[in-house]
């Protein structure tokens, strides 16, 4: 099995050099077979790995396979834990990144018309996107297949560069230069963060390993540290939170999420791929990882959950008010992440990660279909000049709507089952902040139908596009489009069902996450469960449904009924209007405050520090200095050779002097 | 007071007069003569000392050749003696206090409290058949071979480079280079012209 | 009997004559050699005195060293002294002062 490890992860990366290396020499159709194949055999033995934990009781497997070095008892390996959430993981990330591949055959198609005739960048552009793709899923599957903190950081870092590199793959355009600097930043704000917490890891433990560090972590719980003055913290909750900052930064939870909205800079694969499906998940998936760790801090659980649950309600109101389609569902995705967070933090890992996993399907979907439709649309992006999509684009419209019930949340369909989990999930934990959770969870379902369907109507339903060239030009996208989104059809739907028994309240992950009995509120929920069919009957009961539905038809009577209402909140309400149009002021605070004011302070530094004291007084100074004294002491060399025989003649007489009388 | 000590005495007033002449007199051709007499009675001192060799080679090494050699240069040179004169009276004193200073604070070291006969009593002399000579050529040969190579070589060095420094070439010097001569051809030095005959 | 301080005393009057010499002919180059000559000898003088009162031949070695040393300084001292003359037409050390600073 070691053997199919390793060939999981290396043939991506294999895959990257070829393309990114020779991607001249063997030419944009042998790029994309190269790329696409290596994901392709990567996806066949995830879903065999996964075949083989689900039906043959694959043994979890738990080794390393290189030593980089060791440091005082600290080793620092490249290894492998696989189990049944690394299988989980792995199978989705390379279905989903396989789905992008070949989609991306038909969104990059012609991509020269991106660049600039003469830009050097713009050579082998195609080829490159390819190399860079299949470079993120060997990241991410390094990431998710680690057994040690040190390939964790490796995995989490390396898809922070890969997303970097493709946020501003047109780098042409300034907009992609600054959004990708700014997700490049904030994600070192939280990578800070996640760093020292690895570090306090190491200092406490003096081991990097999981399987160390869990069975050491028990013992530690009790632990008080000192971290400055007399406070003292719970190591745990330092450990928990510090981690923890690093996912705000990877899964974009506020205060941190401030990137992943610019990042639709990129090309919209990217946008599926890393911003909705994998990359963005990577912090979903460390906590449920650390569960062990985070189990023995309800400080740092109950950071979670309000964290996520405020993430979950205050981004999905942005999306109400956004015009761009990729940034509507940019938003949904934020949204969602809360959701996530949420589950983690209400200790059901499981429910999140199966949130995570059905998203992953119906939000690459949802972007890939949001990418079909700009590709219809000629890279028009603004939703207000859309509508009546439907008539043109059939298999577009039927997978979007197949994507937006997903994410609502309707029966049946995936999303209901992972996100109802959650919600019940909140209701019976008991930690502090759960009940704040609840009411934004269960109100942001009421968000979540609003701004998918208020975008659904307006792209797909109403009046044709108002631009009659576009509108001539309007036709359904080709096969390499289309096949991913069906691909990823099925799944949205039939996932949820399928696997909710087994994932959330079998053993599937029995012995992989770690729940105190006092936190178990899946195992609560699962004392009342009777099969997926009557989960899905029960819903009936509870308010999401009825929440969702009057989304739905909230979007259905503003939007379609009556657009002059529309029009009228907005006016009404303004000031709210504006605030959520503003992302709640969250970009001008930070680009005055900490982009304008480290600049100032790097400005202040160089003029002081750089220039004056290290330029000024260190370096011209010494010299200046140098010269003043020899300027001064060169006149003591008169040139007068009794002068000279003079001065050793006084010297050796007060040397005499001094032997003599001392 | 022994006739040995008379002798020590005497030949030291000697040395002292001697040296004081070399410093003050006004022509440098006689502070040399008197640093030779300085010399000479100072190898009379060594041989009180039972330094018998030294005492001959100061002579032999000092006063035949170095001073040979100081009195070469000052008569070769044609030296202005009043400019060099100048500021004798001026420096006078200082240089006066300085040497009784330094001579005061020797002697507080040097004195007879320090090295005295208490403290180093005089040796017994050796014996008639006594060679000094033997006795240094046994050290030198032996244990000190090596610094006397160097001594050798520095010497060596100081030759070559008293001529190098020295020797220069006088453009308006004759002389014949016997290898040009021997080569040389008749075209060199023969030209044979065609000319008209005179007309009558 | 002749004590060493005897000898030691005649060396160091000897070594501040020369000094005093130093200061008072400052400007004859070649009547400053000669009072350096003159303070080798005064060191000489001490060798020689303590190697005949320790009874060690070490000491008369070293005067030897010193004289070959001296030898070859004076002769290379005047050499530079020809080569000065010849080119300044003065031995004053007033005229030399090429490292003034």
């Amino acid at each position: 099995m070691e053997n199919i490890y390793l060939t999981i992860v290396l043939v991506p990366l294999i895959g990257a050099i070829i393309a990114g290396f020779f991607g001249g020499t063997i030419g944009r159709k042998g790029a994309h077979w190269v790329a696409s194949g290596g994901v392709g055999i990567s996806t066949l033995l995830s879903l065999f790995v996964l075949k083989r934990f689900m039906f043959d009781g694959e043994a979890v497997f738990n080794g390393s396979v290189y030593t980089w070095m060791v440091s005082d008892g600290l080793h620092m390996e490249v290894g492998f834990l696989v189990d049944q959430l690394t299988a989980v993981m792995i199978s989705v990330v390379t279905f989903v990144s396989f789905c992008v591949h070949i989609y991306t055959i038909g969104y990059m198609a012609d991509d020269e018309h991106n660049w600039p005739k003469t830009s050097l960048a713009g050579r082998n552009s195609y080829q490159r996107f390819f190399s860079y793709i299949s470079l993120f899923t060997f990241s991410m599957l390094m990431l998710v297949m680690s057994n040690n903190f040190m390939q964790l950081f490796f995995g989490w870092e390396a898809v922070g560069l890969v997303s970097y590199l493709l946020i501003g793959f047109w780098s042409v355009r300034p907009t992609a230069i600054f959004a990708n600097l700014k997700a490049f930043l904030v994600n070192r704000v939280g990578d800070f963060g996640f760093i020292l917490g690895i570090a306090a890891i190491a200092m406490y433990t003096n081991s990097l390993d999981y399987a160390e560090v869990f069975a050491k972590a028990p013992g530690l719980a009790d632990t008080q540290i000192q971290i400055w003055g007399d406070s003292s913290w719970s190591l745990m909750s330092v450990i928990g939170i510090l981690l923890f900052i690093g996912a705000m930064g990877k899964s974009a939870q506020v205060p941190l999420h401030v990137w992943l909205p610019d990042s639709m800079e990129g090309p919209t694969p990217i946008s599926a791929l890393i911003h909705a499906a994998t990359m963005v998940t990577a912090g979903i998936f460390m906590v449920a990882r650390m569960s062990p760790l985070y189990e023995l801090s309800e400080t740092a659980l109950s950071f979670v959950l309000i964290i996520g649950a405020t993430t979950a309600f205050f981004t999905g109101l942005i999306g109400i008010v956004q015009n761009d389609i990729k940034r509507v569902v940019a938003y949904s995705t934020l949204s969602q992440l809360g959701y996530m967070m949420v589950a983690l933090g209400a200790s059901a890992y499981a429910a999140g990660i199966f949130h995570l996993m059905t998203h992953a399907f119906f939000k690459a979907l949802l972007f890939l279909a949001a990418g079909s439709v700009i590709i219809g649309m000629h890279h028009d992006q603004d939703i207000r000049n859309m509508g009546g999509i439907r008539k043109y684009m059939p298999i577009t419209y039927w997978t979007s709507l197949v994507g937006s019930l997903a994410l609502i949340g309707f029966p049946g369909f995936s999303g209901f089952f992972s996100k109802d989990a959650i919600i019940e999930a909140v209701h019976h934990s008991s930690i502090t902040g759960s009940g704040y959770a609840y009411v934004l969870v269960v109100a942001g379902v009421f968000v979540t139908a609003l701004y998918s369907f208020r975008m659904f109507f307006l792209v797909f339903h109403g009046e044709g596009p108002r631009d009659e060239h576009a509108k001539a030009h309007l036709h359904e996208t080709p096969k390499v489009v289309t096949v991913p989104l069906i691909l990823l059809a099925i799944p949205s739907v039939f996932l949820g069902y399928l696997t909710i028994g087994p994932m959330l309240f079998g053993d599937w992950f029995k012995g992989v996450l770690h729940v105190l009995p006092e936190h178990d509120t899946l195992g609560h929920i699962g004392e009342n469960f009777h099969g997926a069919g009557a989960f899905v009957l029960h819903a009936v009961y509870s308010p999401a449904l009825y929440l969702a539905l009057g989304g739905l038809f909230v979007a259905w009577f503003v939007y379609m009924k009556n657009p002059a209402i529309a029009d009228k909140i907005k006016g009404t309400l303004s000031p709210v209007y504006n605030l959520l149009d503003k992302k709640y002021w969250f970009d001008e605070v930070y680009q005055t405050v900490f982009a304008t004011g480290s600049r100032g302070l790097g400005k202040f530094l160089w003029l002081a520090g750089d220039r004056g004291l290290i330029d000024g007084l260190a370096v011209n100074g010494s010299a200046h200095s140098v010269g003043w004294l020899a300027s001064v002491v060169r006149h003591v060399q008169t040139g007068y050779l009794y002068h000279y025989a003079i001065a050793m003649i006084l010297g050796l007489l007060l040397l005499l002097t001094w032997f003599v009388f001392v | 007071m022994t006739l040995e000590k008379l002798i020590f005495y005497m030949l030291a007033a000697v040395i002292i007069a001697a040296a004081m002449m070399v410093v003050t007199r006004r022509n440098p051709v006689h502070s040399a003569l008197f640093l030779i007499l300085a010399f000479v009675a100072c190898s009379g001192v060594w041989m009180l000392a039972e330094a018998e060799f030294l005492a001959i080679v100061l002579v032999l090494v000092y006063v035949g050749a170095v001073m040979v050699l100081f009195l070469f240069v000052l008569m070769m040179l044609d030296i202005d003696i009043a400019v060099l004169r100048a500021g004798f009276i001026k420096m006078l004193p200082l240089g006066v206090i300085m040497a009784i200073a330094m001579a005061a604070e020797l002697i507080l070291i040097v004195g007879p409290g320090n090295f005295g006969l208490e403290q180093y009593a005089a040796p017994v002399r050796h014996a008639a058949d006594y060679s000094n000579t033997e006795e240094i050529g046994s050290v030198l040969y032996t244990v000190y071979m090596y610094p006397f190579e160097i001594a050798a070589v520095i010497l060596l060095v100081a030759i070559i480079a008293a001529i190098g420094l020295t020797m220069r070439k006088r453009p308006d010097t004759k002389y014949i280079d016997p290898a040009s001569q021997v080569l040389v051809k008749r075209g060199d030095r023969v030209r044979m012209v065609s000319m008209d005959a005179e007309k009558g | 009997m002749i004590a060493l301080s005897d000898y030691l005393i005649l060396g160091a009057i000897l070594f501040a004559i020369s000094i005093a010499g130093i200061f008072i002919n400052r400007k004859n180059v070649i009547v400053l050699l000669m009072c350096v000559e003159l303070m080798l000898l005064a060191v000489n003088i001490n060798f020689v005195a303590f190697s005949h009162f320790l009874g060690d031949s070490a000491g008369q070695v070293f005067v030897f060293f010193i004289l070959t040393v001296a030898a070859a300084e004076a002769a290379i001292g005047l050499a530079i002294l020809v080569v000065l003359f010849r080119s300044k037409q003065s031995i004053n050390v007033e005229d030399m002062d090429a490292l003034k600073g």
